[in-house]
């Protein structure tokens, strides 16, 4: 029996009288391709925001490597292999991909306070950089500002800047959101062709781009989870189509 | 103290009523002065540090229609309102307008601007000695309230701003203009959906507002010292008062322009080593520690 | 391209050459120089790391009074004294930044305006020390490293402050070339996103909000020692606002910004106030509100295609 590479035990959170989090106990296994599904408002984002330090849980515990971090900073979860990227575009605007994609690499190189060295100089970082920007398809955009890249692009910047941090750990907030049609693909490309040895959590409400990944599916409905099992357990599952049909046919 | 009688045993109390007496005063007028700013800034989150400038305005305005054009200082009030709240609609229309949605430090110093300029043509045009408007003989002076010398002038004040904060709260809360308000601050584009001139109410407010700095202004051109340097001078009293009275009510400036007043007067008269350090201290300490403000409701 | 950098040597070489080419106007320059540096100092905050100050003057007045008593009382070199003024804001700078790191930029600037205000009404009030609202009168500087007296002209002052301008300038492009200066950039444009990718956001404000109260520190302790009077309006609002205004006015996130507005700002203002003495505020006051009407983005675009030649220079450094 594998232990989990990341857990989480009776997670709780409130806003104000309004329960988001309801006594989640979730576990990840190392290398998994885990899919975290739900119908609009189930708390997707908050659980995930819980995980990378954005959000404080209310009660409960985050274990990551069997350590507690549920009260570490975001930027120490990082550097413990914990990584994530955002629902909504939250890159830096002004910055190149290569700026933005060194600054990572080089934080986790332990180069990222280093006052009087050059940036652009720290071959380690430079080498780093180009091989992330080929694998995820930017090196012709590495040098232009991020505001003005093709979305597509900017999400697999988004990708690349969280993967730069070689995380034991991903955790993928709608990797494909607002995505045309016609890149979507290169998304679903990208994803496939992360690393065998990084566990991956994909929250997603695109049911084919979560079969075609996710070996594992659990589903969050109210803020609880409601069912944690293989994909086609879940496919079969009629709890989880009432919950959908319910919603009004969602996938 | 020129007004305090009676009795060696009581008078250091009597003193101090009447220091509280004349603290609640100028709070008071303070009140009215930062009101305005407490609704741009908490309600409209604009950041107007020239609001000052208005007030002056209105301060100057009092002082020429009485001392120069022999105008009754209790008609000149509402002229000095009426003068300022002109003077902020055409800039809310000419200059503020462009401003609304952009990121507070170009707000800032757009308004500090504008405070330059206005100093710059005070003193131009008036000349940098302190201003005094001609006061009614019937305002004039001390009467004894059992042994509580009580200044005629300021219990004026205490009466005008006291109707004028009752007023003020009534139409922000009840009135169907406040709705209004609250629903254009609140999301513009919906609130211009439902048919709400969401344009010309922030001019309203604007104006509003800057007439009650006017107004402010008139009331303590006698209690307050009115130089070119008025709108720099009292920018920190009215951040003071917004920021420790917080914008999710009217009271909640109210109660911190009192007791800013009053710490003000006492601090002079009792604490005079101290000065201000304390009323500096206490906005710090409201700002790191509730920066709702302190009188702020809680979420 | 090789004219760039030949550019920015020319430049220099212009400023120190104005020792000999007006050998009449040392004074304003020395004024320039240390607004320079003040502005270089807020520009590290402002331009870099996206904190707004209402209340950048509390470290240059902490530095001119620093700098001021020690030079009075300790009559040491004028060297040591400055060190003294950056050592104290330092160690305010550090003290305060915690106090910005948290909320909204409305929150930084009360706090900001807050502690200069309170540092201000601390030296009127103590004026067993500071001398009030007299001033820091009898402050009598020694040569500087025991070799250049201060002269009336104010040669020795224009040197030692542009000097130091450049010096302290060169640091501050090699850090914001670092993957310090960079990470500082993440920040500016997203906190929470910066924190994601493994950014210490506290420490790298911390350590940035530190080195700027040093820069204006070590700016104050140059008009102390240069002007050899301290008095109250170190501490002015009207001080926090200038700066400002002057970094706004040459740009900010690309370190010329703070010194080609300073120039650009001295120069207004000696011009101004010979027309008008007392007016010339009106005259800054109206062109904060144009730049600021007319748009930021817009402005820049044009001061980007003036400064050009500059810009480019720092941002290949900074950013390839």
């Amino acid at each position: 029996m594998t232990s989990p590479v990341l857990e989480t035990r009776q997670l709780q959170k409130h806003f104000g009288g309004i329960h988001v989090t309801k006594d989640v106990s979730f576990e990840l296994l190392p290398g998994a391709r885990h899919a975290l599904i739900g119908p609009n408002g189930a708390g997707k984002t908050t659980f995930v925001n819980q995980l990378s330090g954005v959000l404080q849980p209310s009660g409960g515990q985050i274990l990551l490597d069997g350590e507690d971090i549920t009260r570490l900073r975001p930027d120490l979860r990082v550097r413990r292999g914990l990584s994530r990227t955002f629902q909504i575009n939250q890159l830096f605007r002004d910055l190149t991909p290569r700026e933005t994609l060194g600054i990572a690499v080089a934080q986790r190189l332990g180069a990222g306070g280093r006052m009087f060295t050059s940036f652009s100089g720290n071959r380690a970082v430079t080498s780093e950089v180009d091989a992330l920007a080929q694998a995820f398809g930017l090196t012709d955009v590495l040098e232009i500002a991020t505001s003005s890249m093709a979305y597509g692009k900017q999400r697999l910047l988004e990708l690349a800047v969280a993967l730069a941090a070689k995380p034991k750990v991903l955790l993928l907030d709608e990797p494909a959101a607002g995505v045309p049609e016609a890149e979507r693909q290169d998304i679903l490309a990208a994803v496939k062709a992360l690393p065998n040895d990084v566990a991956v959590l994909l929250i997603e409400h695109d049911m084919d781009l979560v079969f075609a990944f996710a070996e594992r599916i659990s589903v969050l409905v109210e803020g609880a989870l409601l069912v944690d099992g293989t994909a086609a357990e879940i496919a079969a599952d009629p709890r989880v189509k009432a919950v959908y049909l319910g919603e009004g046919g969602h996938g | 103290m020129d007004g305090i009688t009676g009795g060696r045993t009581s008078e250091h109390k009597r003193c101090m009523l009447t220091n509280l007496f004349d603290g609640i005063a100028s709070g008071m007028v303070l009140f009215i002065l930062a009101s305005g700013l407490a609704v741009t800034l908490g309600l409209m989150n604009f950041v107007n540090l020239a609001h000052g400038a208005f007030a002056m305005a209105g301060g100057y305005a009092t002082v020429q229609l009485t001392t120069k054009w022999g105008v009754p200082f209790l008609a000149s009030l509402p002229l000095a309102f009426l003068i300022s709240a002109a003077l902020g609609a055409i800039f809310e229309r000419t200059l503020y307008v462009h401003l609304y949605a952009r990121p507070h430090l170009e707000q800032v110093l757009f308004s500090i601007g504008l405070v330059f300029m206005a100093v710059a043509v005070a003193d131009y045009f008036i000349g940098s000695q302190q201003q005094y408007a001609v006061v009614p003989d019937y305002l004039k002076g001390r009467f004894d309230f059992y042994g509580v010398g009580v200044g005629k002038y300021r219990l004026f004040i205490i009466a005008v701003c006291g109707v004028i904060m009752l007023t003020l709260q009534a139409i922000l809360t009840r009135s169907r203009f406040g709705a209004q308000l609250r629903a254009a601050v609140d999301d513009a584009r919906t609130a211009r959906g439902l048919g709400i001139p969401v344009a010309r109410i922030f001019t309203l407010t604007f104006a509003v507002g800057s007439g009650l700095a006017g107004l402010g202004g008139a009331l303590g051109a006698e209690i307050l010292t009115l130089t070119p340097t008025f709108p720099l001078k009292y920018m920190i009293s009215f951040l003071i008062v917004v920021t420790v009275g917080g914008t999710s009510s009217i009271s909640g400036p109210f109660l911190a322009a009192l007791l800013l007043g009053i710490a003000d007067v006492a601090g002079n008269y009792y604490l005079p080593a101290v000065g201000a350090f304390i009323t500096y201290a206490l906005m710090l300490a409201v700002l790191m520690l509730r920066p709702q403000g302190l009188f702020a409701r809680a979420q | 391209m090789r004219w760039k950098p030949l550019l920015e040597l020319a430049f220099w070489l212009l400023a120190f050459g104005a020792i000999f080419l007006l050998p009449r106007r040392l004074l304003l320059l020395n004024e320039i120089a240390i607004l320079a540096l003040f502005a270089l100092s807020l520009d590290l905050i402002l331009g870099y790391a996206g904190i707004v100050s209402l209340g950048h003057a509390a470290f240059l007045g902490l530095g001119a009074y620093t700098a001021g008593l020690t030079a009075k009382h300790f009559a040491v070199d004028p060297l040591i004294a400055i060190a003294a003024a950056a050592a104290l804001s330092g160690l305010l700078g550090f003290t305060t930044s915690f106090l910005v790191l948290r909320g909204s930029d409305l929150t930084r600037l009360m706090v900001t305006l807050a502690v200069a205000l309170l540092l201000g009404e601390a030296a009127n009030k103590m004026q067993w020390l500071t001398g009030g609202s007299d001033g820091l009168q009898g402050v009598t500087v020694s040569a500087v490293a025991g070799l250049f007296e201060f002269d009336l002209r104010g040669r020795t002052a224009y040197v030692l402050s542009l000097t130091t301008l450049l010096l302290l300038f060169l640091v501050a492009r090699r850090m914001m070339a670092s993957p310090f200066g960079m990470s500082l950039r993440t920040i500016r444009d997203n906190p929470l996103r910066a924190a994601a990718i493994g950014v210490p956001v506290t420490r790298r404000l911390v350590t940035i909000y530190t080195i700027a109260a040093i820069y204006a520190g070590i700016a104050g302790g140059l008009l102390a020692v240069t002007t050899q009077f301290v008095s109250l309006d170190v501490f002015d609002f009207s001080r926090s606002a200038d700066v400002m205004l002057v970094l706004i006015l040459g740009g900010t996130g690309y370190l010329y910004g703070g010194i080609l507005g300073a120039v650009a700002f001295k120069i207004l203002q000696d011009v101004l106030s010979g027309i008008t003495p007392q007016f010339w505020h009106f005259w800054i006051g109206l062109l904060l509100v144009l730049l600021m009407v007319i748009g930021r983005n817009r402005i820049n675009g044009w001061f980007t295609a003036l400064a050009q030649p500059f810009r480019r220079h720092v941002d290949r450094e900074v950013a390839s």
